[in-house]
């Protein structure tokens, strides 16, 4: 089980939390402007990385609140919360 | 129980690599080694090497619950899934090499009347479409299988069924060794601890690899690399959709023959069947974080073995004697990606995700078809990567019985 910090609550359980997938995908500033292509790596594309992913994790069982941490995919190694 | 053929010391032929190929499988899973045997097979292309990172089958061939069935809702995916499955039925013989291939029947059990809904509609669908098909009320159910719990009285009750008698499972390492043994005979090289790290290209074009045993030039690279595409493709500047995870089974001790057929539960998550040896073999969810370690939470476990005791009661005596995770690629749409990738020289089959060990004979075919014509086989041509531009996706996420 990994021990991740919530930056409000602190460190627990990976159970009370919800993983939110790759952090930092802005929705597109003008969406008709994409073309078909650009449009579908928005919705489908994530990166996949072996090793540090930039990732959203909700602390759907304490405080619900949303934040991002760096995580290593091989080792689970959880970097600080920012 | 029953009885496990011996192996021999060496089933195929290990070879030192050349310095080109025509074709060059990256991925010694069953995927990549069915593929090579039908490229020789089928197609008369011997000119082939398949590159493994590490031993052959030690990804997610043989970790795998060995669950074979062709009765999914789309008929896209009913039209890949059956056409292995018909191969499955005949593959030993094929193969001259036994897998232990076992058509013992698989049931999808129905928690709701939603799924009851559902699972009379894919049964419908699946008739259609030529699969053996048919919806079972719980009484019927507990004939198939006597130790499934269908007191109304669960938490989440067995409401139905839907059956397919042709559905079973095989035994996932002799598999891998008959179409190694086959593929080598017919002059395929596999070669094992063998990492592709990068790829040559002239003009855009891939003309080769880089490898932890040197470069391998190749008129045509395919992958084949489940849970570690994204990692090559990243390579190449390829974007995949795609999602790295892990997913774990176990296996309990020895047991007498207690479950006669397969049984797989979408809402409570778990399917299990009773392997050859006499293990109940059970598999759980993923995790749901990405992932590149073999091994996932234990508290997922914790989570499928809670179910499996509430419906197979008599499994409360059974003791876990081991699990395991594999990395298994998931597409957004829960349906493999197969074919070209708009770079001349490079080939993609991934995106099988929970489920790709039952297409293996049949991926294997068409992926060989693919390559030795730069076109789709017509069973895999509304896979492609571009679906996800186009838009025409295949969407069995929700719609399959469980995504295995
Ligand atoms: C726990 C579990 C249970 C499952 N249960 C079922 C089931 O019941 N039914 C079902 O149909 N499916 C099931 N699956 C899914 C199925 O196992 C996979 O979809 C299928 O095995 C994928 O194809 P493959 O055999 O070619 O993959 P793999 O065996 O994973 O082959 C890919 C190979 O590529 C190699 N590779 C990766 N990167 C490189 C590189 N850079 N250079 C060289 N080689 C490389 C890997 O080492 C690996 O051996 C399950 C999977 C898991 C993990
Ligand atoms: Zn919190």
């Amino acid at each position: 089980m990994m021990i991740i910090t919530c930056p409000w609550c602190g460190p627990r359980n990976e159970t009370e939390f919800h993983y939110g997938g790759e952090a930092g995908v802005a929705y597109p500033a003008d969406p008709g402007v994409l073309s078909d292509e650009e449009w579908g790596r928005f919705l489908f594309v994530r990166s996949n990385p072996k090793g540090v992913l930039h990732e959203r994790w909700s602390h759907n069982a304490g405080c619900r609140r949303w934040f991002s941490v760096h995580r290593d995919t091989v080792t689970h190694e959880v970097g600080p919360a920012r | 129980m029953s009885w496990v053929p011996e192996q021999p010391d060496r089933v195929w032929r290990s070879a030192e690599p050349k310095r080109r190929y025509q074709v060059v499988i990256v991925g010694g899973g069953g995927h990549g080694l069915a593929t090579a045997y039908y490229l020789a097979r089928n197609h008369g292309i011997t000119d082939v090497a398949v590159l493994e990172r590490g031993w052959l089958a030690g990804g997610n061939m043989a970790r795998n619950t060995t669950i074979i069935r062709s009765n999914y809702l789309w008929e896209a995916s009913a039209g890949i899934y059956e056409h292995a499955l018909k191969l499955w039925e005949s593959l030993e013989a094929e193969l001259g090499y036994p897998i232990l291939f076992s058509q013992r029947g698989v049931l999808n059990l129905a928690h709701s009347p939603q799924e009851v809904r559902d699972g009379m509609r894919r049964v419908q669908a699946n008739l259609l479409a030529g699969v053996d098909a048919q919806w079972l009320d719980p009484m019927e159910v507990a004939e198939v299988c006597p130790i499934v719990n269908v007191s109304p009285q669960l938490r989440y009750p067995v409401l139905g069924a839907t059956y397919q008698p042709r559905g079973g499972i095989a035994k996932h390492d002799y598999v891998a060794w008959g179409f190694a043994r086959a593929a080598s005979d017919l002059g395929v090289d596999i070669i094992e601890h063998c990492e592709v790290t990068g790829f040559d290209r002239r003009d855009g074009r891939v003309i080769g690899v880089r490898t932890t045993r040197g470069e391998i030039g190749a008129q045509t690279v395919a992958l084949s690399a489940a849970g570690h595409t994204s990692v090559l493709a990243d390579m190449v500047g390829l974007r995949v959709p795609l999602q790295s995870h892990a997913l774990q089974a176990l296996v309990s001790d020895l047991l007498l023959p207690v479950h006669p057929t397969v049984v797989m539960s979408n809402a409570v998550h778990v399917y299990v069947s009773q392997a050859h040896k006499g293990e109940l073999v059970m598999g759980a969810g993923i995790d749901a974080h990405n992932s590149y370690s073999q091994r996932g939470a234990v508290h997922v476990i914790e989570r499928q073995l809670a179910a499996a005791v509430e419906l197979f009661p008599v499994f409360a005596r059974a003791h876990v004697l081991r699990t395991w995770g594999g990395i298994v690629d998931v597409s957004p749409d829960a349906s493999p990606i197969v074919g070209l990738t708009g770079i001349e020289g490079l080939m993609i089959n991934c995106g099988w995700g929970t489920g790709g060990f039952k297409a293996t004979p049949g991926i294997g075919w068409c992926y060989a078809h693919t390559i030795a014509h730069g076109q789709p086989h017509p069973l895999n041509a509304p896979f492609t990567l571009d679906r996800f531009t186009t838009g025409a996706l295949v969407d069995e996420h929700g719609a399959a019985a469980v995504a295995h």
